[in-house]
């Protein structure tokens, strides 16, 4: 189920280069699984902007976002006390595979905040996942510590060696043995070189233009295995054996 | 009180707003944000002969006040809409439900109206002959008056349900159009579809839109499609569904000015999921606010 619902800001934080963290209060009870998403209407732009959620409570969600366009730009200008006109309850999100012991967990720069609730949960859950960030640069670097605090270990790549290990996420992978699944979301060059790197299957979260994001409009179709899936309703979560590359 | 009823072709609706093909799916996504049964009734995802994925994405993009689509027909096909659409909607919505038909050739659109001709579910045919996003198909048929005409013949030699045909904004002159449908004997018009449109990502240069056009809707297009309503109905003689960027119950009122009997509200549907609720609600007090007892009053006052 998904609903519609006016959000109080609290805070509207830069955590790094062109990132930003904002707290959304308001109704939360529709939020039932990480890797969903919410869909932010903002003043001034005709659609919606759907947005990850990186944690949620009984009270409020937490979310970081990426400034890449005209829509962000106007996110990162909100200030705490303004209202959000905001769908929730959106996307299957991740499913906790619980016939797993040791999963990694891996975020590729603005895809990394979806994977925090669900590293959460899946401590919660009696395992021990592994994550691994990987970035373009240290000033890009968000989370760390976070991941750290739930007590993952934590392994974070940029592409030009400023921070961490140099290289990609899969350069980690390779030298890890031992998990035995895999969630992650980032963009796709990443998912497919994390696909491949894996012997392991695993979930992936996709990304995709969306018109309505509640599965309306068609607009964010794909083909998959087992079918047409809207990236908004049936996604954003693919499993690894239904993915056309 | 005031009167919200409207009538197409013998068919009482509780109101004149309708849900657009294609911004509505076949109900049940809306279905989890209201009671869809409040509608006039709505017009279900353009159906083809057989199913297809559409075009590649990214298919959306967006413009100030408005968006373009290329979704490209994606729909399960006219079996499985029969065999599984309309049952699973039967348990959401107890009203009859426009069915929106695309199709490639003249015998796709037979084929499909003959088969949906046998549905009461379905109160009215709509005849697509004006998707921007198909190559070779409805778009060519709907630019050309001929096509209009015999499309329209055709089908309805196969139906005894009222056929609606929905008329192209991209052409030089829609009302020698919307004659040519009435002469081949439609007993209404649906209008406009999506006017043809484009943008482009400044950072690469290249189309946003995979298919690099698309159908361009909103409220940006309300004027064009309001225009166009009041040049047709002043030129036929059979009832109009008048949509194109109608957001409000203002705007339901300024189009059945402009000629409509009953209007469909596409695009604002997929920005705010309650759009077309939240205009039902608020058509009685504005009716009231302009002193309308009857919308049927006001059809086409914008000329008479």
């Amino acid at each position: 189920m998904y609903k519609r619902g006016v959000y109080t800001i609290g805070e509207n934080t830069k955590i790094a280069k062109d990132v930003y963290f904002m707290t959304l209060f308001g109704d939360t009870s529709f939020i039932t699984a990480p890797g969903q998403f919410i869909n932010i209407e903002l003043e001034g732009f005709y659609l919606r902007r759907p947005i990850s959620i990186c944690d949620w409570d009984k009270e409020k969600i937490d979310i970081i976002y990426k400034v890449v366009g005209a829509g962000t730009e106007k996110m990162a200008e909100l200030k705490a006390g303004e209202k959000l006109d905001v769908l929730t309850g959106l996307g299957n999100g991740f499913t906790i595979n619980n016939d797993t012991k040791a999963p990694l967990v891996i975020g590729g720069g603005v895809g990394t905040p979806p994977m925090y609730n669900l590293a959460k949960q899946l401590i919660a859950a009696g395992q021990k996942p592994t994550v691994i960030l990987g970035f373009t640069s240290k000033d890009d670097v968000f989370y760390e510590e976070e991941f750290k605090a739930l007590g993952c270990d934590v392994y974070v790549t940029t592409n030009d060696g400023s921070y961490g290990t140099k290289g990609f996420v899969t350069d980690v992978i390779k030298t890890l043995t031992g998990y035995d699944y895999f969630y992650t979301c980032g963009p796709e060059p990443m998912l497919k070189a994390i696909s491949a790197a894996t012997e392991c299957s695993g979930q992936l979260s996709f990304e995709e233009r969306m018109g309505c994001g509640f599965g309306g409009c068609m607009g964010c179709s794909c083909k998959t295995l087992t079918g047409y899936k809207r990236i908004c309703k049936e996604g954003p979560i693919l499993l690894k054996e239904e993915i056309i590359w | 009180m005031v009167n919200t009823k409207v009538t197409l072709s013998g068919w009482t609706l509780d109101n004149p707003v309708i849900p657009a093909s294609g911004t509505f799916n076949f109900g049940k996504e809306f279905a989890e944000f209201y009671d869809i049964n409040i509608l006039g009734t709505f017009s279900f995802k353009g159906t083809t002969r057989v199913g297809q994925f559409g075009n590649p994405t990214p298919r959306i993009a967006e413009t100030p006040m408005g968006m373009i689509n290329s979704v490209g027909l994606q729909n399960p096909g006219i079996d499985a809409v029969i065999n599984k659409e309309l049952p699973e909607l039967k348990k959401i919505f107890n009203k009859k439900v426009i069915a929106n038909i695309s199709g490639y050739a003249i015998d796709d659109y037979v084929y499909c109206c003959n088969l949906i001709d046998k549905e009461d579910q379905v109160g009215i045919i709509e005849v697509n002959v004006s998707c921007p996003n198909v190559h070779g198909g409805g778009m060519a048929f709907g630019t050309d008056p001929k096509n209009v005409y015999e499309v329209t013949k055709r089908v309805k030699e196969v139906t005894t349900k009222p056929v609606y045909i929905k008329l192209s904004p991209n052409v030089t002159d829609i009302v020698s159009i919307a004659k040519a449908a009435e002469e081949a004997g439609a007993d209404g018009i649906s209008m406009i579809n999506t006017l043809l449109g484009m943008r482009i990502n400044l950072k690469t240069g290249k189309p946003i839109i995979a298919n690099t056009m698309g159908g361009f809707s909103g409220p940006a297009i309300f004027p064009v499609a309001l225009r166009m309503v009041h040049q047709v109905a002043k030129a036929v003689n059979i009832p109009i569904m008048g949509q194109g960027g109608v957001s409000s119950a203002e705007d339901v009122i300024e189009m059945m000015m402009a000629g409509a009997t009953a209007v469909q509200v596409g695009a604002a549907n997929l920005k705010n999921p309650y759009a077309c609720k939240e205009i039902i609600e608020a058509l009685p007090a504005t009716m009231e606010k302009y002193g309308i007892k009857d919308l049927n009053d006001i059809i086409g006052a914008s000329f008479k």
